[in-house]
């Protein structure tokens, strides 16, 4: 996707500068107020876990997607359902990035902040430039809530804000004034505020209103007075806008029609794409879906998705704990099914002894990690890449794993294909490595036509593959496929195949327990050189301009490395870029690549597992630059860093 | 044992989605070729006899029959059956049988297992598998100690038990594997003794006839580190005052001349053993293996003193129909086609709001 905007300084990003360029400025035809044409907003929204920001997120997000604008979207909350109300560790936000040209990330800051309440400007002021907009629920700051977050004196009276061009609106009381004619209570009233500022929001930003309309009608379709009251609430929100002298200006995104290429799109998370991909991958390989999970943040959303889906034949197994997920999932791939489990880092680690035995059986099976902050329960809600080495290593024995990684919410459904691909091409366990900030964020997708799907049609075994001295035609279920050294997928209910394997030793060929030093020894070496030989893509370098320094990045990091690198390049700086997908094995051609530069930078949401990984198999003195505070880079924070590393 | 005419093998409703046998089949048949590895003597061999003996009864077709185990020693058994088998890890069985189970419903599903297997490491896996009541046949090996990492107590092992790892006693209470699968909502609950081939076959027999998870506590000798564990319930005397021999519909009696009987404490409302007379004859209890509520079936299972094994039922205690997990799960995906009609991948994809951009 190519740029479309003019200014050279977007160029260098088109992500996360704070202030929104103004390229143009008309008058909108009929209306009384200045409309401004903007390149690319980031909005945030924040409040109470309880104010419902999340779902304010995503219907602007989904008006957006709708609009045609290139978004990217950042939610963060905390782990706690309902926090204590009014506190900083309640404050729950949705940041929303999206433009008339491609971009990569969030944002590192907002152009807009809309604060809820005390807390939630607290909480987020320091992250929103100076200049940026602020919309305050004014009824919120009492003197009460303002003292539970610490504030002395208000801060929309004390100047600390006349760097902003604060809003301040009375969210509370002008969304029950609205409502006053529907039977409500009070308290009922005031849960519809989240609307009447998404209303306001989509006035400010032209966005289109029916699809939230449609939403509140059918979300609420038991309920019609709610329905109504909510739409009502938006409906005040929009008017607001219109007619209140405080909002002189609403601006204009255009549609990012010409950084996508041509197709239909639509908005998706990592999550939900990840769920399509599992389901396509079944229709691919026309092997039943079996899901074997254990509800765990932020991986639920993919059960939850599909057991959506049973008229796909997929089955989901909500099990009694992660152990009991995968050995469902196990049994499942014994029994011919495409077989899944998902979970983040401590599931893994509750995990880790059947996947040895996967390993050990080499049967298909996908391990999803939809990774958290750790180490321990850690950080549930955040985003962190820190369980590469436990996806790599943390089995006992040796138990060798192929490793995929998305590198965007999107991207989740191409991975979860990848992945289900080298599962059963290979008969083998193979960890997908999603992470919370690819799990929640979005963006848009281009929906594939399912001919453009790849092929995952599997054989599985129909009759005997052996033949003995005495002539006599036998089953082994170790006797392996000489080009991807996998073995035989013989399914139970198929005659004269009848086996038992397990996760003793096997004898080579016949599968038999088999203690044999020598058998061992070849068996481990087999099994890796198994996974070793995948085939996998190389590895793409991104380097126009000859430049002697590689930044290497794999998972949702891409992102803001893209945007970092875009950054360097347009200040002059040449930077190489190249991203991996596949952590195990690597691309054939990694080291050449890694190679070919003087130096090597290395930034990971963790203290620096691939670079370990780096260093040790190629011998190269990678550089490693970490993040692990939960959230993902910002780009302004890795250009800098990047740029050091090619002074230094 | 009496209600094999209500389930008959030859219309084995449980069964009736798994493909038969097209031939006669007889023992050597369910033989592998692999040789058997348990220590000589090991109750191990009347239980794999038992049930190779038994299989070619149920006449299923061998491809469609499957043994997964756990670890242990009872665990290698699936090695010993010429059908599929899985032979996984420590305490899971369970679960992956189940979800073998649920995905292949015309599988028969057999689970192998140990006391320290099912009730130690993998405990809540059997537990969960009770409750849901997939389809899975759970033959439960309890010889009352650790043999394969020899000789430790297991949590069935008596209070006190001198082992290596506890030179003065064990200090923890053991499980009544009955009373924790009654308690666990099983639907079919039984317990037999690998020396007693006959019994043990009709246990098996009505364990393959139940739709739903059957669990089946198979008393096992184990002679290197717990031997004569059960020789109270074995030898022929004692047996007679030992045993009780449960038969749905019979009166529970026992004993030389069955001579003593269960009656039900009227102050208490507990079960308690008897010397029968004229006088109580008609207060000993029918035993009703079908009855909805598990409290008599839970009362039964706490008559034998877990020391000297005094007044063990045998036979099955429970047995009731409930709905069964595997096919369930598969009703409602046929649901969701009628509902929503077979899915159709570009339309879910294509779902939500979209646009679409034009060259």
């Amino acid at each position: 996707m190519t740029s479309q905007v003019s200014s050279p300084a977007e160029q260098a990003d088109g992500t996360d500068g704070t202030d929104a360029a103004v390229v143009g400025e008309q008058r909108k035809p009929g209306g009384a107020k200045d409309v401004r044409r903007l390149d690319r907003v980031i909005i945030r929204f924040a409040g109470d876990s309880g104010d419902g920001m999340q779902l304010t997120g995503d219907r602007f997000t989904s008006e957006t997607a709708s609009f045609g604008n290139d978004l990217s979207t950042l939610p963060n909350f905390p782990a706690e359902i309902r926090a204590p109300a009014g506190t900083l560790p309640g404050v729950s936000s949705f940041q929303l990035h999206f433009a008339d040209h491609d971009i990569l990330t969030p944002g590192d800051a907002p152009n807009v902040l809309v604060a809820m309440n005390p807390a939630a400007l607290k909480a987020n002021i320091g992250d929103v430039p100076r200049g940026a907009e602020i919309i305050v629920n004014t009824d919120e700051f009492t003197k009460r809530a303002m003292q539970k977050v610490g504030y002395a004196a208000s801060p929309l009276e004390d100047g600390s804000l006349d760097g902003y061009q604060i809003h301040p609106v009375p969210l509370t009381t002008l969304t029950v004034e609205a409502l006053k004619d529907f039977d409500l209570t009070r308290k009922e009233a005031e849960r519809s505020k989240n609307m009447f500022a998404l209303g306001l929001l989509s006035w400010m930003y032209h966005r289109p209103t029916e699809g939230t309309e449609k939403f509140l009608k059918s979300k609420f379709a038991k309920k019609p007075d709610i329905a109504a009251a909510n739409i009502a609430a938006f409906r005040a929100g929009w008017n607001f806008g219109e007619t209140t002298e405080d909002f002189a200006v609403s601006y204009e995104v255009a549609p990012a029609a010409k950084a996508f290429p041509v197709g239909t799109y639509r908005n998706i998370s990592g999550n939900l794409a990840l769920s399509y991909g599992l389901v396509s991958a079944s229709r691919q390989a026309d092997l039943p879906l079996f899901l074997g999970s254990y509800p765990i943040t932020p991986a639920s959303d993919i059960l939850h998705e599909l057991s959506k889906h049973k008229n796909f034949g997929v089955r989901t197994f909500q099990a009694e704990d992660e152990i009991a997920g995968i050995g469902a999932a196990l049994g499942a791939a014994f029994g011919g099914s495409l077989a899944v489990t998902t979970t983040s880092g401590p599931g893994v680690a509750l995990k880790s002894e059947t996947i040895g035995l996967a390993v050990s059986l080499e049967l298909p099976l996908l391990v999803i990690d939809i990774q958290r902050g750790g180490p321990s329960t850690g950080l549930p809600t955040k985003t962190e890449q820190a369980d590469l080495l436990q996806a790599m290593f943390g089995r006992n024995g040796e138990a060798p794993v192929p490793i995929v990684a998305p590198r965007t919410p999107a991207d989740c459904f191409d991975a979860a294909l990848e992945a289900a691909r080298i599962a059963l091409t290979y008969r083998t366990p193979v960890m997908l490595l999603s992470d919370g900030y690819l799990a929640n964020g979005s963006e848009p997708w281009r929906i594939p036509e399912l001919e453009e799907l790849p092929d995952l049609t599997v054989r599985f075994a129909q009759g005997p593959n052996h033949t003995l001295e005495d002539g006599s035609e036998v089953f082994w279920p170790y006797k392996r496929d000489p080009q991807t050294l996998a073995r035989p997928w013989a399914v139970p209910g198929t005659p004269g195949l009848e086996h038992r394997i397990g996760g003793i030793e096997k004898q080579d060929g016949t599968g038999n327990i088999s203690y044999d030093p020598a058998n061992h020894d070849f068996m481990v070496r087999t099994r890796q050189a198994k996974i070793d030989g995948i085939d996998v893509p190389d590895v793409e370098v991104d380097d126009p301009h000859g430049a002697r320094t590689l930044v290497l990045g794999w998972g949702s990091t891409y992102g803001p490395i893209t945007a970092a690198v875009r950054r360097l390049r347009a200040a002059g700086e040449p930077i190489a870029q190249a991203h991996l997908r596949h952590l195990n094995p690597f691309p054939k051609n990694l080291g050449a690549v890694l190679k070919a530069y003087d130096k090597v930078v290395i930034p990971e949401m963790n203290l620096g597992q691939l670079a370990t990984l780096i260093r040790a198999r190629y011998l190269v003195d990678a550089h490693s630059y970490n993040q692990v505070n939960g959230m993902p880079f910002k780009a302004e924070q890795l250009a800098s860093a990047l740029k050091e590393a090619i002074d230094g | 044992m009496a209600d094999t005419s209500t389930e008959g093998t030859g219309t084995i409703e449980a069964l009736s989605l798994v493909p038969k046998a097209e031939g006669r089949q007889s023992m050597k048949d369910f033989k592998s070729d692999q040789e058997v590895r348990w220590c000589p003597g090991c109750g191990d061999y009347a239980i794999l006899a038992a049930v190779q003996g038994f299989m070619p009864e149920l006449g299923l077709a061998r491809e469609n029959v499957v043994f997964v185990s756990g670890i242990g020693c009872s665990s290698r058994f699936p090695y010993y059956m010429n059908t599929y088998g899985m032979h996984s890890i420590h305490g899971r069985a369970p679960a992956i049988a189940t979800g073998l189970a649920a995905s292949r419903r015309d599988l028969s599903v057999w689970v192998v297992t140990g006391d320290g297997d099912a009730l130690s490491i993998g405990g809540n896996h059997l537990i969960h598998a009770l409750r849901r009541n997939v389809n899975l046949k759970i033959l439960l090996f309890n010889n009352r100690i650790y043999g394969l990492t020899k000789g430790q107590y297991s949590p069935t092992s008596e209070v006190g038990k001198i082992t290596k790892s506890t030179p003065m006693g064990s200090l923890d209470a053991p499980f009544n594997p009955v009373s924790l699968a009654i308690g666990a909502e099983a639907s079919f609950v039984a317990r037999t003794i690998d020396s007693d081939r006959k019994h043990l076959t009709e246990v098996l027999r009505q364990a393959a006839a139940h739709p739903g998870t059957a669990l089946v506590e198979i008393y096992q000798n184990c002679n290197i580190f717990n031997d004569g564990a059960f020789e109270a319930l074995k030898d022929r005397q004692s047996a007679e005052e030992a045993v009780i021999r449960l038969e749905h519909g019979q009166p529970i009696r026992f004993g030389g001349d069955r001579s003593k009987g269960v009656v039900r404490d009227r102050a208490t409302g507990d079960l308690k053993v008897v010397a029968v007379t004229p006088e109580n004859e008609s207060e000993v209890l029918v035993h009703d293996a079908h009855s909805t509520s598990p409290t008599t079936a839970f009362a039964l299972s706490r008559l034998a003193d877990p020391d000297t094994l005094h007044h063990t039922p045998i036979g099955v205690l429970r047995s009731v129909e409930r709905p069964v997990y595997d096919t369930q799960m598969s009703d409602q995906l046929d649901e969701a086609i009628d509902r929503h009609g077979k899915g159709d991948l570009a339309a879910l994809l294509a779902g939500g709001d979209t646009w679409t951009v034009v060259g």
